[in-house]
């Protein structure tokens, strides 16, 4: 093991991961599986039945206190105001720090178990960053902890899913847990464990995200393994998110992004709130992007990858319009596709443009988001 | 057969004389190594290849890799077909899967690389 690899975090099914073949990589500081096998293969059992991921690496952070929902809504882009016990939104993370007074830290899932009581899902690589801001400006009725580290996040996407989990949950609890609606969250035992659940996920399929205790973490994947799902690395967890058009934080979002131009204004509630950077958030609003995320389609199946120029045409004179923010083989669509940040004068569906790919222009058309959305 | 620590292979027609038939390939331990194979760039008849020197590109969901020449001459014939099948290249990485012929420049260049044996052991040594 190198020095690099020895700072590495694990997370409680590394070891699983390793023992099935799962090719480990780091990523936003933990050893992770890209992959066990093909990741073709398992992007596509995802979509046909089901996919297991390992997102344990995702900063766990709880709020609570007397003082909780008021100060995250004062806090977060979104308003958490009224957002009841068992629901979750999507939401940013902001400061006033950089050079327009609005840096985007993170982007999150906020969900409300009480009024006491909140639970934040932020990126792996902005957990720090994100405790450390946050921290600072707690007020002294609420309190911050994060629950990384004693706990484990397995996603379970995919038709068959919602049948698989409901199958190891409790009999009593499966008709419940059945009609969870989307953006819900609840509690339930899953092969004997007690699991925070939500039906949310990043695949652009149906699923649950499922949250246990560290120690249980085996167990409860193990039962999922042996009830039908496959294990998936971060590599078809990429593709997946990609074809559903969803941001990831890095390529879509940054620190300087206008969530707006993103597409991501839904995220922000401007109206009767305080929040860090509203002001400049009102700003981007009122005055309207400069660029906008689109979908491209390639004519050929070379991907086109993070930081390649959309020029205006595969004319060796055309001049560039954007930049890319995703790019990859799709493979439910059996076509290159990428997410780019286009001028608006240029991003309308239809456009055909150019990717230039290592010194090559290969066309691309313009689509609407997402690529790809799930039938049922 | 020969092998370059990149993993490329070459295999002469007939004795190794200037002007000789090279074939290429990529070993089946690359191919294995890439998986999720999705896109290829290849030279074309008449260009020349440089031993070390990268001559095409081959793509996988998560990467890009440049193919390296194993030894310089001129391309004779290239296989055409094969970015439309990469599965090929899992299939028949030394007899289906060639990538390009050319026109062997200097036979000498083939004592710089691996023999199979000498290749098999770098391979175990990557694996751990």
């Amino acid at each position: 093991m190198s020095a690099d690899e020895s700072r590495l975090r694990e997370t409680p099914l590394a070891a699983w991961h390793r023992d099935h073949g799962g090719r480990m990589v780091p990523f936003g500081g933990w050893s992770m599986p890209v992959q066990y096998g093909s990741i073709v293969e398992e992007h596509r059992a995802t979509r046909s039945h089901c996919g297991l991921f390992d997102v344990s690496h995702m900063g766990r952070l709880t709020v609570a206190g007397a003082g909780a929902r008021d100060w995250l809504e004062s806090t977060l882009t979104r308003s958490v105001a009224g957002l009841a016990a068992g629901r979750a939104r999507y939401t940013l993370v902001t400061d006033e720090g950089g050079p327009r007074s609005l840096r985007v830290l993170d982007d999150a899932l906020v969900a409300c178990e009480g009024d006491t009581l909140f639970q934040l899902v932020v990126n792996a690589a902005n957990r720090e960053r994100v405790v450390e801001s946050l921290a600072a400006r707690l007020p002294a009725n609420a309190s911050l902890e994060d629950r990384t580290g004693q706990t484990a996040m397995i996603a379970v996407q995919g038709p068959q899913a919602v049948g698989i989990v409901a199958g190891l949950c409790e009999p009593r609890q499966r008709e419940a847990i059945t009609a969870m609606p989307v953006y819900r969250t609840g509690r339930a035992e899953l092969a004997g464990v007690d699991a925070a659940v939500s039906r949310t996920g990043y695949t652009g399929e149906d699923g649950f995200e499922l949250v246990v205790d560290a120690d249980c973490a085996t167990r409860v994947w193990e039962a999922l393994v042996s009830a039908g799902g496959r294990p998936c690395g971060l590599g078809a967890r990429d593709t997946l998110r990609l074809e559903a058009g969803m941001p990831l934080y890095g390529h879509e979002l940054v620190e300087s992004s206008d969530p707006f131009a993103v597409g991501l204004g839904f995220a922000v509630n401007l109206e009767g709130r305080e929040f860090p950077g509203r002001k400049t958030l009102a700003e981007l609003s009122a005055a309207g992007p400069t660029r906008r995320r689109v979908g491209l389609i390639l004519a050929s199946r070379r991907p086109a990858r993070e930081g390649y120029p959309v020029v205006a045409s595969a004319a060796a004179q055309a001049g560039e319009i954007g930049v890319v923010t995703s790019g990859s083989f799709a493979p439910s669509l059996e076509a290159s596709v990428a997410m780019a940040m286009l001028d608006v004068s240029r991003a309308d569906a239809g456009g055909e443009v150019a990717v230039e790919i290592r010194g090559s222009r290969e066309p691309a058309r313009i689509v609407p988001l997402p690529f790809y959305r799930r039938k049922t | 057969m020969k092998f370059a620590k990149s993993h490329e292979w070459v295999r002469v027609e007939g004795d190794p004389a200037p002007g000789a038939i090279a074939t290429i390939g990529i070993s089946a331990y690359a191919v294995e190594a890439l998986t999720d194979l999705v896109f290829m760039q290849l030279p074309r008849v008449g260009d020349t290849l440089t031993a070390g020197e990268s001559f095409g590109e081959i793509e996988s969901v998560k990467a890009v890799s440049d193919l390296y020449a194993p030894c310089s001459g001129e391309v004779v014939e290239v296989h055409e077909g094969l970015p439309n099948d990469l599965d090929i290249l899992g299939r028949d990485p030394y007899g289906e899967g060639w990538i390009v012929k050319m026109k062997l420049a200097d036979p000498s260049e083939l004592d710089q690389l691996m023999d199979q044996t000498a290749y098999d052991a770098v391979v175990r040594e990557q694996s751990q």
